[in-house]
């Protein structure tokens, strides 16, 4: 009976994502244990932040204050090179939204089954995140939402073997696919023709295809190619630039008309 | 005292707390090799009360690490039915075998739940896994005296029936 039923259970998960409900549902049953076993890093970041003296807090202080200062002078240029851009697209006719919304989570420190990459974040369905985001650490993109609970929501990283992210090369436009190899470190791109013009080194951007990544946040640079394989494709792999393993803070993304719609 | 006769809930709370075992952060150098703790405890329970634990609770237990650790769903209720039922089948033979046999039955069930996951991640993912995937049941075979042990002793103390 039960063997049965789990193997319903697996092709109904694996091929119909009927079961969202039931796992979401579960997931919120089983939300305490995640509280505990978050709970000693929760606990000493509280007493580092409560017991560090006065010196501390104050360099620190000044650390960021003069972090800041160098940030909104980037800012500032960088306000002005958006509005270059704007009104270079304005006189192409292309129309381009540059604004997005953000909300900042937390990565609580759960471990999930190691061979799926996946992390789980402490802000749910009650900070308005839903299934699909982009969520993007501090340098690029991480991944993408694929459950949420009101507490919690699953991120699904683009180091998964499941994941595929559309993709840009920055240098010459050329557009393609990068998909998850199941290790933290690389990313390939399967579908690029080995005389295509890329090099090791090259940045890739999100292209914004696709409608689930905004356009032009960094994903991966180029780490190999092998373009000897018989089968025409060039055997390219690229390391993601965000720090999939080591972020703690995640950026939630929502991009104009989502929250327009949203709205 | 009627009400806590047989205090299956110690069982319950054992099987939790395995469940926590598995999702407290570890090194994630060494996450691989972390030991298969509900599978054990599992085990465990199926030889001690096998009159107690069925394959339900397998399946159930199963499900809720499926569900917490993000695996397909069934991954492990299938393997983790699977081990209670065997462990179900054997455990008058388990009961009375030498410790070292003992050891040996436990590491054959634990790669149950290996061989399964494999199997299903290799269909879905499409995925192969490196030499280290296959050590865990190794690591849960060491540390299976220790487990037996500490369970023991708490369902003598217990009480448990």
């Amino acid at each position: 009976m039960a063997l049965i039923a789990s193997l319903v259970l697996m092709v109904m998960d694996f091929r119909f994502q009927q079961l969202q409900y039931l796992r979401n549902s579960l997931t919120v049953v089983l939300h305490p244990l995640y509280l505990i076993a978050d709970f000693p890093k929760t606990a000493s970041t509280w007493l580092s932040d409560t017991a560090s003296t006065r010196d501390q807090l104050q360099s620190s202080n000044e650390l960021l204050k003069k972090e800041n200062l160098r940030l909104l002078a980037r800012v500032q240029k960088f306000e002005s090179l958006q509005a270059e851009n704007t009104r270079l697209r304005n006189l192409l006719d292309a129309s381009l939204k540059v604004d997005d919304r953000f909300l900042i989570a937390e990565i609580t420190s759960v471990d999930l089954d190691p061979y799926r990459q996946q992390v789980m974040i402490n802000k749910g369905s009650a900070s308005g995140i839903f299934v699909g985001q982009a969520v993007l650490d501090a340098d690029a993109v991480m991944g993408q939402v694929i459950q949420v609970t009101p507490l919690s929501a699953t991120v699904l990283l683009i180091s998964d073997a499941t994941h595929s992210i559309p993709i840009e090369i920055v240098r010459t436009g050329e557009r393609s696919i990068a998909i998850g190899t199941g290790r933290i470190d690389s990313l390939e791109l399967p579908h690029l023709p080995s005389q295509s013009d890329i090099e090791v080194g090259d940045v890739l951007v999100t292209s914004g295809l696709g409608g689930k990544f905004p356009a032009g946040y960094p994903v991966a640079n180029i780490s190999s190619i092998n373009r000897d394989t018989n089968s025409g494709f060039a055997q390219v792999s690229a390391t993601p630039t965000a720090y999939l393993e080591r972020s703690r803070q995640v950026l939630l993304v929502w991009r104009n008309d989502q929250s327009a719609a949203s709205n | 005292m009627a009400q806590d006769q047989n205090r299956i809930w110690v069982v319950w709370l054992s099987l939790l707390a395995a469940l926590l075992l598995t999702i407290v952060p570890i090194p994630s150098a060494i996450e691989i090799y972390r030991p298969q703790w509900l599978a054990l405890f599992l085990i465990y329970w199926a030889i001690a009360l096998p009159e107690r634990i069925s394959v339900g609770h397998g399946f159930l237990f199963g499900l809720l690490l499926d569900v917490l650790t993000g695996t397909t769903m069934g991954e492990n209720a299938l393997s983790l039915s699977l081990i209670t039922f065997v462990a179900y089948q054997a455990h008058k033979r388990l009961r009375i075998s030498p410790y070292f046999q003992q050891a040996l039955s436990v590491l054959a069930l634990l790669f149950i739940q290996k061989i399964v996951s494999f199997l299903v991640m290799g269909i879905t993912l499409g995925m192969t896994t490196a030499t280290s995937y296959w050590i865990s049941p190794f690591i849960g075979t060491l540390l299976w005296p220790s487990i037996f042990f500490i369970l023991r002793k708490t369902r003598r103390r217990m009480r448990v029936r």
